[in-house]
């Protein structure tokens, strides 16, 4: 009995440390840091100045609206390509081609997310290998600037959180019988009816939680906003990012850091709130 | 009479295999029909045709008169109740019968009603907010069956639907799904391998073996009169006595068995003299101990077991021979007195055994 209880925390140990360290421990001195601020005479006290800033300043809750909005196109726009991608993958594809498309799907995830990155920028800038081509077929006459606006932006985050909608997606409609399918067909309904009231119903779990992580991991982006958005598209991490390099400001940083937290949890929430649903159920 | 269903010269092929080769058959309006084959024997493509999943590579489908080649299934007059039922996991009961109504265009109100009436005469009244997970086995089965007869389908079409029940519930649904068609009196085209369900329950059964009809008839044909040697030993149990003619007498032949028996028994077409011949005897044709033995084919027999069941109980019994043959023991207590070991006599009437030629 004792024996395997020293085991346990043997074992147990290192999940425990991890967290404790690495993430309790910083994000409670990130907390205090956030409160603290310097009064009118240099002097350091507790405050709530900086969450205040967020407010007041339009431009600090501008990005973050602006943040917000864009990660939850970039969620919706992932969602319209994953599932027919998906679709095709888990239902249509035979056994053997779908572990070969699985694999052409993990393969671009195996090169860091900064060379993805520097592969589209080569794509996509004026001198790059898009506007060669274009130029060469006599398409256009002058290069175009392709990088640096929104929609870059949207498509290069589409495409670093394509994966992780993709997953999720194939294991719950791995699960779908295919007699439900042909079960509503023969009901009379036509291919988008069997869409909207069978397979996205059935899909719905997977759905959520592959949209929580794209919404996330766009929300929480740095490279490919910084990178492919240019000067004009600022993200709310580079607002962070500057607060902490650039502006040598911490308590803000902090303060920021802790919004993006508690919005991105709120948008999540209203979100399973909308579609009536449990983080309980999505996690299972 | 009207058909409602024609099939004209239906053929299937996947690559080289022939799954449904050259089928031809007419459902009357009204009846109980089943296709019955031991598995992979083409019945379900046969009805995925029907139901439109698949396309035939050659042969014509009617239905009511009106061709059905390239009409998809949300299209034809026909529904199909799956073998697993596939009903929606995502809706309530209402909502699953609801489901074609919709797709039909129906008023709310109109689909109302007519969900109450269809649960009233599957016999759930009052189970349209209940959920697919809460319904027994045998309430799936009616909920699945009601949601395809809402629509009021020209022919509706089952997919071995009993095959998942246990086997008191299974002898229950027979007697359940052939009252329900007698009044309803939609034409069901019923899919099975178990030649009970399918002998019980239709006016007409079409065995089918390796993609081709062997024979078509009401199941007292069937059992009666088999067609083919496939028939005789597919419906019903049947003992097989192997042996060649030595004499034909009318549609009568005399056949002598290998263990050196001498038989005189009703002969399909083909026995010609001194053929091979495969004899087919059903286990309540034999009488044990019979007291008027004029006119029977006689032998001895060594019980070997008795094999107690109800009114379905027999004896195996072993020739001197060895060959072993199944007879009914009916339950009368008149032969109470049988026992392992003893030695019986056996007879049978000769109308009462078939002969095919053998086959090669």
């Amino acid at each position: 009995m004792k024996r395997s209880r020293l085991v346990f925390w043997i074992f147990f140990a290192p999940v425990i440390m991890w967290l404790l360290l690495l993430i309790v421990l910083p994000h409670l001195d990130l907390l205090t840091m956030s409160f603290r601020g310097e009064n009118d005479y240099g002097d350091m006290v507790w405050t709530i100045e900086n969450y205040m800033n967020f407010f007041t300043e339009p431009v600090y809750w501008l990005t973050f609206v602006r943040t917000a909005l864009y990660a939850i196109i970039t969620t919706f726009i992932t969602f319209l390509l994953a599932m027919p991608v998906s679709f095709y993958i888990a239902k249509l594809a035979r056994t053997r081609v779908q572990g070969a498309l699985m694999i052409l799907l993990l393969l671009p995830f195996w090169v860091s997310e900064l060379v993805r990155i520097y592969g589209w920028m080569i794509l996509l800038r004026e001198s790059g290998v898009l506007n060669f081509f274009m130029l060469k077929l006599g398409v256009i006459d002058t290069p175009i600037e392709m990088l640096y606006n929104d929609a870059t932006m949207i498509m290069g985050l589409v495409y670093t959180s394509m994966l992780f909608m993709v997953v999720p997606l194939i294991s719950v409609m791995d699960s779908l019988d295919d007699s439900l399918i042909e079960a509503a067909h023969d009901l009379g309904a036509g291919h988008l009816t069997i869409w909207r009231t069978i397979i996205i119903p059935h899909c719905k779990p997977g759905i959520t939680s592959g949209s929580i992580v794209v919404f996330m991991l766009a929300l929480g982006n740095y490279l490919t906003p910084n990178l492919m958005g240019g000067k004009n598209s600022l993200w709310f991490t580079e607002q962070i990012y500057n607060q902490f390099i650039a502006s040598f400001n911490w308590n803000q940083g902090s303060a920021f850091g802790f919004l993006l937290l508690i919005l991105s949890s709120l948008i999540i929430w209203a979100g399973l709130k909308l579609t009536g649903q449990k983080l309980g159920e999505v996690a299972s | 009479m009207t058909n409602d269903l024609s099939v004209r010269n239906m053929v299937k092929r996947f690559g080289d295999f022939t799954a449904v080769d050259d089928v031809t058959f007419d459902v009357p309006t009204g009846s109980f029909f089943s296709i019955l084959g031991p598995s992979g024997c083409g019945k379900t493509t046969l009805l995925r045709m029907i139901a439109g999943f698949e396309g035939p590579t050659s042969g014509a489908i009617e239905i009511r008169g009106k061709d059905m080649l390239g009409v998809p299934p949300n299209l034809r007059p026909v529904n199909l109740v799956f073998q697993h039922l596939a009903l929606f996991p995502m809706m309530d009961v209402a909502g699953n019968i609801a489901f074609g109504l919709k797709r039909r265009g129906f008023g709310s109100a109109e689909i109302k009603k007519k969900i109450e009436t269809m649960l009233e005469r599957v016999g759930l009244p009052g189970f349209g907010n209940k959920q697919i997970n809460q319904l027994s086995g045998g309430q799936k089965q009616r909920v699945a069956i009601a949601r395809c007869l809402v629509l009021e389908p020209s022919v509706l079409l089952l997919d071995e639907p009993l095959g998942a029940l246990d086997l008191k519930l299974r002898e229950q649904m027979k007697v359940e799904l052939k009252k329900l068609q007698a009044k309803v009196g939609t034409t069901f085209i019923y899919i099975t391998h178990d030649q009970s369900e399918a002998l019980v329950m239709s006016d007409h059964v079409a065995v089918m073996n390796n993609g081709r009809f062997e024979q078509v008839g009401t199941p007292q044909e069937l059992y009666g009169k088999p067609a083919t040697p496939f028939v005789a030993k597919f419906v019903g149990d049947n003992n097989i006595w192997s042996g060649h003619v030595t004499q034909q007498i009318d549609d009568h032949v005399l056949v002598s068995t290998d263990e050196g028996y001498s038989f005189r028994t009703k002969a399909h077409g083909s026995c010609g003299d001194g053929n091979r011949v495969d004899l087919f005897l059903r286990p309540e044709a034999m009488r044990i101990e019979p007291r008027n033995k004029e006119g029977l084919n006689t032998f001895n027999v060594i019980v070997k077991s008795i094999l107690f069941d109800g009114a379905n109980s027999r004896l195996l019994t072993v020739t001197k021979e060895d060959h072993e043959l199944l007879v009914t023991l009916p339950q009368n207590r008149k032969f109470d007195y049988i026992e392992p070991g003893n030695e019986i006599a056996i007879g049978w009437h000769p109308e009462s055994g078939i002969c095919f030629e053998a086959e090669a």
